[in-house]
Formats: C-alpha cells, structure tokens, sequence
C-alpha cells in the first residue's frame, strides 16, 4: 500500500519533547542546538571551559587548605570592618556580594526589554550593570590594597598563619576580578552597540561581518550572570568556610 | 515549554522576584558567619544556600528552564565530573595532613 509521505510541510514540523528530544536533536543533521543562536551556544560551551578553569583553582585550593598544618587566617576577622568603633565580620565582602546580586538583576531585565526592542531601556539596565561591575571591582582594589599594606598579606607567605593564604586568595579572586573588568568593557560596547541603534538596523560589528542582534545582549547576559555564579561559589567556600 | 525562535522573553516580575530572593539568600549565608554556627551546621546551610543560589541563577537568569534539554544536558552534565576531581582532591589532602603529621610533629615517633 502506497503510503504518502509529506515532504512539504509549509512550517517548521513540532520538535519532540524529552529524553526523545535529546536523541533527535544530538543525531539530527546541520546542528545539535536547535533555537539557540549559534553566538549563544558557543558562549555557553566557553562558559564550561571557564567553569573547569575556577572549579580546578577552587578545587587546589581546598586541597591546600586542608593539608596544611599551619592555622587558616579566619576570613571572617581577615575581612570584616570597623564601622563606628565596631568590628563588623566579613562586611565589605557582604556588600560585594549584594552589588554583584543587583548587576545580575539588572542584566536579566536589560536582556528583557532588549528583546522587547525597548533600546533605551536595555541602554540605562545596561550601564547600571556596568557600573554596580566597576563598583565591585573598586570595593575589590579596596580590599586587596588592605590586605597587602595594612595585613602584610603576600603570595608567599603572611603574619597571620597558613602561608597558602596568600597564594590561593590573591590567584582566586584576582581572576574573577579580572573576569569582572572584562565584562564591565564588554557592557559598554553592548551598550554602545544598543543607543547608536546599530542592533535596530542590523550593522555588522567591529571586526565582524555579522548582522547586529538583540541576542547579543542575551550572550553578553550569559557571561555577566556567570561571573556572578562564580562569586556565590568563592564567597561560600573562601569566605565563609 | 520549549523556547521561542525569537529569543527569551518573559515577565519582568520573575526576575524581581529572583532577585529578591537571591539577596534573601545573600543575607541568610552572611548571617550563618555573623551568628558563629560551627561544625556540620554551619557547612549544611552554607553549601545549601550555594546551590540554591547558584541553581536560582542557572534557571531563571541564564533561561537554562528554557532551553531544550539537548542544550541543558551538554552543559550541566560535563559539570557533574567535577566531583570526581573534588573527591580526589580531598582524599589526596587529607593524606598529605596525615603524612606532614607524621612527619612534622617531633616526638610523635
């Protein structure tokens, strides 16, 4: 019995749901990821290449910690301020976490109303990211000038105990803060990119020939709300160990 | 629900409300160091307060509830291996503690 088979469907046929859906879309042809840009795949992909990269200094870090001999510099005296004559523990890195916290907010909101082609909304969420960012990093520079002048605090060793201290603070968080500046550049070409409308009209970019879209805010999402995934691991495991 | 061709687009009220209670959580894990909680305690609400705010961001933030699960499963899965290295590690550095025990400490032996 001859048995049609339909080869013109007019739209898209529906994608199955699942573990059938991982099957299909893993074994199917042209590409795995289906509805995702390809932009927003790779930038998740390098997303897990940084993942490994925090998760093997995080991890050598543990290690070090705890088979040293030497007492642990608690963090919470290490790091807490005096305000008003009063010594408040792990202060500075509280409010660090709280700045970060609303960046995140204000990034997920930018990439909401960027998809609404709402270009001075994602525009000001936009620049309120980069600047709670720059904030962070500044808090931050505050933070490592205390260490190093007023604790004594070095890579190699310090006054207060585990000469590890050093290393593993100064490699930890200064590759986050890096991570932080360059998303706080990024944000502002983005934004740049956004009020000059060139998402709008679709210009290529500076050194690509590829059309300009609102998923790029999306992508440059990813990488912001990343950097603040990796302070809630640091600030649990560094912090508050 | 499979996401739209055109990108993520939801109600700006879940991502207040994430927010809000992302700095609850915040404020739950900096209360666990200001009130002293020691021992097993204290590293059952931290860890806790971690991966609820590390999923809580994943999730909503990042629209990984969004995304097809061939998406989810390439990303989330490779993190799983991690452990293996954690577990290594730890076992690893409590032998060296041992050993630098054994072989620091005058007296002992």
């Amino acid at each position: 019995m001859a048995q049609a088979i339909q080869t013109s469907t007019g739209q898209p046929l529906p994608l199955p749901q699942g573990i059938q859906g991982i099957v299909a879309d893993w074994s199917s042809d042209q590409r795995a990821f289906k509805n995702v840009p390809w932009g927003k795949a790779m930038m998740w992909i390098f997303l897990l290449s940084d993942t490994f990269i925090f998760s093997c200094f995080l991890i050598s870090y543990m290690t070090v910690r705890i088979s040293t001999t030497d007492p642990w510099p608690n963090p919470s005296e290490v790091f807490g301020l005096t305000l008003f004559g009063k010594s408040i523990p792990l202060l500075l890195i509280a409010i660090m976490t709280f700045v970060l916290i609303s960046s995140s907010g204000t990034m997920a909101m930018a990439v909401k109303f960027g998809y609404e082609k709402n270009r001075k909304m994602t525009f000001i969420l936009l620049l309120c990211t980069a600047a709670l960012g720059a904030t962070f990093v500044g808090m931050q520079a505050f933070e490592w000038t205390k260490l190093i002048l007023h604790e004594g605090i070095r890579p190699w060793g310090n006054p207060l105990g585990a000469a590890q201290f050093g290393a593993a603070f100064f490699m930890i968080t200064g590759f986050h803060g890096t991570h932080v500046s360059i998303g706080v550049i990024f944000l502002l070409i983005t934004a740049t990119k956004v009020i000059r409308g060139d998402l709008d009209h679709e210009r290529p970019g500076f050194m690509t020939g590829r059309k300009g879209k609102y998923e790029i805010v999306e992508i440059m999402g990813l990488y912001w709300h990343f950097v603040d995934l990796v302070w809630v691991f640091i600030f649990a495991v560094f912090y508050l160990w | 629900m499979a996401a739209h061709v055109e990108g993520q687009q939801h109600p700006i009220g879940i991502y207040l409300k994430i927010w809000g209670l992302l700095f609850v959580l915040s404020t739950a894990s900096y209360l666990v160091d200001y009130f002293h909680f020691q021992g097993y305690l204290r590293w059952f609400l931290i860890i806790l307060f971690m991966l609820l705010k590390a999923g809580l961001i994943v999730a909503v933030f990042m629209h990984m509830l969004w995304e097809r699960l061939a998406m989810v499963y390439a990303i989330l899965v490779p993190t799983v291996l991690l452990m293996v290295l954690l577990g290594i590690g730890a076992l690893e550095a409590d032998y060296t503690f041992f050993t630098r025990g054994v072989f620091f400490l005058k007296g002992l032996f």
